[in-house]
């Protein structure tokens, strides 16, 4: 496992989800379409409008300073580090940078800032607003994530993702025991938040009071759009990538043979689709959260990811 | 004579030139000349703590033969700095070096008068005197110093604002009662060990209920320098009314003697305490990290957030500490020393990231006379330099890649989840509790912090004084760029620093790998900031490229109004303030905050469904002072009060008073 193959598995990883991202998205759109009842734009849209969007020039309102093109790029930033460092298709890490869940996590944070600082940036009451909620929801997830995180971590001995991945892969019996079913569903309902989904916001909503993500996005437009988007869709699949080889840890490579890898890399896409059909499905029937009610939704995964550490000492793990 | 005596003589030197200076010098030079000699004083002391860290604890620092004559078991005053001394010696050198430097340019009216600065002198080498006592009296000695020199300097601008007085008044007595518990807490231990050197002290080993008082004792003495709720009150009273260089160098270091306090009484003195301590230690630790960024969070004005903010880095060095201690008893060392290290990295970074916090604030201060966020904005376009600065801070006050916080945090964090709970009920309890609590409050920093920075010095100016604003000085820039400097330092470099620190916590198993980067082998964990950072900047270069291309075809465009929804007009007063920022966060901890919020509504004369005017107001007090304190001073005025009935100037009521107590003594002596 030299460090030169593990730097092309990194660059093959982090190109497919740039790549690959948009089609996520298209097809998670295109599910509510039709359960909807609508056409739908086709599963190709994300794609055009990105490629729309880097050719158009971007906007700049007096007022507005240098963040609102930098914070774009930072947030693209968070967001690809994101991908290099989840264990999405195989589990070799580079050996200096691990994918140390803590780490991870705030190279995510680190995104959740920028556009957090955007919003502000932006100087509109409606970015504000945005800004606002979206780092109310962001303080009030994060202990969902580190105790689910403090969770997964104490059968294995260790924080770095691949290395729990892996042993939940070899003991089918973790994957299934309570205390790592609450951990990862505590996580899927934080990730649920971290991105924007539905019940906590509403990806599609353009109704200026129930927006949080839209709200701070408001004002950019042309490139620095283009990468607001990318970027928060990379941060859909990696996170979505993330919980779902947790939750079915099987088929992600240990080894960068080349099958293992190309069986990865299929695995990985049937799982993250299969997973953003299902989320998208859910959505269909989903209403968006008063943002008041949203800490109870968020104070309920804590407990789950609560119980799953306290169980996995008074009861011994798996 | 040793590096560390020669280093502590150059000290007492440079501290009574300051002083000498600061008297004798012209006003127009002042400044300029004392604040030299005390940043020159700052950097003697950071050679001296480095010394003393590196060395083996066998130097004989600095004996200063006082015979005291008394027949009381004092030993002659001694100044030596052991490994955990030098550490807090270096910080609170470097945090007086860089706050003196800024001092320069700052210090104007009183902070830049003879008192000012020779107070700014006593003041540093009270500080850096603290870590180097190695025996009681030298200590309280020390102690004394800085909280003399902290009040005069505190007491600056009390001509002019009222409020000063009041917040003096609550220093001075909160540090008094700080200095009493300590003194009651060592006459216990030196009474049952028969000597005052820490030498002494330390080998008696006293156990026992003795042990046990003159720790809760010390502990409250240095809880209440360090800021620990519910002894906290005077930081965001104290705070907000000092000039802002010395604000920096007592959030920054002065409160870090508590700590180092806290670690000397548990690691040093008494280091074989019960669980409870720890316990104790952990409970008051997790409150004031909560409740310190819980009130951050919601403050609007700038220097009451960065001293609420302190009181929950210090709560998380408090934490760090005593999980270490908890994991010490239950017999799992190896983790117990990355807790330990923890806590040294977290107090270094928050020296650091506080420093250029409370200069940035200065500088807003000095350039636009306001520290009230919902006054300010748009900072960013006419003061650049203090805008990166204390954007970068506050990164690492949010504890975000790759600063200083976010290293001290990871290491926190590695410690709290590989303690083992599995035979441990206790620890099986208290870790998870440790993590969720340690969790939200880095949460809540991160809105803190955004708050601060966004509001303050993004978008557009919220009033006239913001937008005429102007930059600092070259000095205070400098000062604010060497603390932006040694926050991406501790950030990118954790392995060497963290390595160094491990021997003054006695800790093992700290190694330095890779790139600067740290590996504790004890918790199978590893952090390479600079490659972390190199992945990250290799992963951008394809974005920057086509970013580049398509700016190549599509340049920007200036236009007057922002969308805003199909605004047609934008006025700075329809931004978001922090008040707004922070109301969601308001509404969830309605009942830990217990804001009172009013109301106003003017209707139009023409009919009530027309509103012209709307009034609203709202204050977040701290309910620690109004429930705790408040009703504390009430029993006080009123025995105040009561105690003048007995003393009317009457003689014969005088004569029969002593005469009583005579009595009483003779009774005593002669029992």
């Amino acid at each position: 496992m030299n460090t030169a193959s593990v730097i092309g598995l990194i660059a093959l990883q982090v190109t497919a989800a740039v790549a690959l991202t948009p089609l996520l998205v298209g097809v998670m759109r295109q599910t509510r379409a039709r359960i909807e009842g609508r056409v739908g734009a086709g599963v190709a849209q994300p794609w055009r409008d990105v490629r729309k969007l880097l050719a158009k020039e971007p906007l700049k309102a007096a007022g507005t300073g240098p963040l609102m093109s930098a914070t774009p790029l930072l947030m693209m930033m968070s967001s690809l580090v994101l991908c290099a460092l989840v264990p999405l298709v195989a589990t070799p890490t580079l050996p200096l940078v691990p994918d140390d869940l803590f780490v991870v996590v705030s190279v995510l944070l680190l995104g959740t800032v920028a556009l957090a600082l955007l919003g502000l940036e932006s100087g509109t009451a409606f970015g504000g607003m945005g800004s606002s909620r979206h780092m109310t929801i962001g303080a009030l997830v994060e202990p969902t994530v580190l105790v689910a995180v403090y969770a997964l971590s104490i059968p294995v001995g260790t924080s770095a993702l691949s290395a729990i991945v892996t042993a939940r892969a070899e003991d089918p019996a973790s994957v299934v025991s309570p205390v790592g079913l609450l951990a990862v569903v505590a996580l899927g309902i934080a990730v649920l938040a971290e991105t924007g989904r539905l019940p906590v916001d509403n990806p599609s909503t353009h109704l200026e009071l129930t927006m949080v993500h839209e709200a701070m996005v408001l004002e950019s437009s042309g490139r620095d759009l283009a990468w607001l988007e990318v970027g928060s869709w990379l941060r859909l699949t990696a996170l979505l990538g993330l919980v779902v080889n947790l939750a079915i840890p099987w088929g992600v490579a240990t080894t960068l043979s080349v099958p293992a890898i190309l069986v990865g890399v299929v695995a990985i896409l049937v799982k993250v689709l299969a997973a953003g059909i299902l989320v998208a499905a859910a959505e269909v029937f989903l209403a968006k959260l008063r943002l008041f009610r949203v800490p109870e939704l968020l104070a309920g995964s804590f407990v789950l990811a609560f119980l799953a550490v306290t169980a996995s000492y008074l009861v011994g793990g798996t | 004579m040793s590096t560390v005596a020669t280093g502590l003589t150059a000290q007492l030197a440079l501290a009574a030139v300051a002083i000498l200076v600061a008297v004798t010098a012209p006003t127009s030079r002042r400044s300029l000349l004392a604040g030299g000699m005390c940043a020159a004083l700052g950097v003697a002391g950071v050679v001296t703590g480095l010394a003393a860290m590196a060395g083996d604890g066998s130097d004989a620092g600095l004996r200063i033969p006082i015979a005291l004559p008394m027949n009381l078991p004092l030993e002659p005053l001694l100044l030596a700095p052991d490994q955990l001394g030098g550490v807090f010696l270096a910080l609170a050198g470097a945090v007086g070096a860089v706050a003196a430097l800024y001092g320069i340019g700052y210090a104007t009216g009183p902070a830049a008068s003879r008192t000012g600065w020779a107070a700014f002198a006593v003041f540093l080498l009270g500080m850096q005197l603290v870590p180097a006592a190695a025996d009681v009296v030298s200590f309280l000695l020390a102690w004394e110093t800085m909280a003399i020199g902290s009040t005069v300097l505190l007491l600056a601008d009390h001509r002019r604002r009222p409020e000063v007085v009041n917040a003096s008044m609550w220093y001075s007595v909160m540090t008094h009662a700080s200095f009493l518990m300590l003194l009651a807490g060592f006459s216990v231990l030196v009474a049952d060990a028969g000597g005052t050197s820490f030498d002494t002290l330390a080998a008696a080993g006293v156990t026992g209920t003795t042990a046990s008082v003159a720790f809760l004792l010390l502990l409250g003495g240095f809880a209440t320098k360090a800021g620990l709720v519910p002894v906290h009150v005077w930081l965001p009273r104290a705070h907000p009314e000092a000039p802002s260089h010395v604000s920096a160098a007592m959030s920054a270091a002065m409160v870090k003697m508590g700590v180092y306090g806290v670690l000397l009484a548990t690691l040093r003195l008494l280091p074989l305490g019960p669980a409870w301590w720890a316990v104790l230690l952990l409970a008051l630790a997790l409150a004031s990290a909560l409740y310190g960024i819980l009130q951050a969070s919601v403050a609007t004005d700038l220097k009451r957030l960065l001293a609420y903010s302190t009181t929950e880095n210090v709560g998380l060095i408090m934490v760090a500490v005593a999980v270490g201690l908890l994991l010490r008893g239950a017999g799992q060392v190896p983790v117990a020393d990355v807790a330990l290290v923890a806590a040294l990295l977290l107090a270094l970074s928050h020296a650091a990231f506080k420093t250029v916090l409370f200069l940035g604030v200065g500088s807003v201060l000095h350039g636009t006379g306001e520290r009230d966020l919902d006054r300010l904005g748009g900072l960013a376009r006419v003061m650049p330099t203090t805008s990166l600065t204390f954007g970068i801070a506050a990164l690492g006050a949010a504890a975000l890649p790759v600063t200083s916080g976010f290293a001290a945090e990871w290491v926190l964090l590695q410690s709290l989840i590989h303690g083992d709970g599995q035979d441990d009920v206790l620890l099986a309890v208290l870790l998870p509790v440790t993590v969720a609590v340690v969790a939200l409050t880095a949460g809540l920093a991160l809105l803190t912090f955004v708050k601060a920075y966004g509001i303050g010095f993004l978008a557009r100016p919220r009033s006239e004084a913001a937008a005429q604003g102007h930059e600092a000085g070259a000095t205070m820039r400098a000062a604010m760029l060497l603390g932006t400097a040694a926050v991406v330092l501790l950030g990118l470099a954790p392995g060497p620093v963290a390595a160094a620190l491990a021997g003054a916590v006695g800790a093992s198993g700290i190694e330095v790998v890779g790139l600067l980067g740290v590996s504790l082998p004890a918790v199978d964990a590893l952090l390479d900031p600079v490659a972390l950072t190199l992945l990250a900047g290799v992963v951008l270069v394809p974005v920057l490229v086509v970013h580049a291309l398509s700016a190549r075809r599509a340049p920007r465009r200036d236009v007057d109004l922002a969308w805003g929804c199909g605004g047609i007009r934008v006025s700075p007063r329809m931004q978001y303030t922090a008040t707004s920022y922070a109301e969601p966060l308001v509404r969830v901890f309605d009942d830990a905050l217990q804001p009172r919020r009013d109301v106003q509504v003017t209707h139009a004369d023409e009919s009530r469904y027309l509103v012209s005017r709307v009034r609203f107001r709202q204050r977040v007090t701290d309910l620690v002072s109004d429930r705790l304190y408040e009703p504390l001073i009430r029993v006080f005025m009123y025995l105040g009060v009561a105690a003048r009935r007995i003393q009317n100037g009457n003689i014969h009521r005088y004569l029969g008073f002593s005469f009583t107590a005579l009595i009483v003594v003779l009774v005593a002596v002669t029992w």
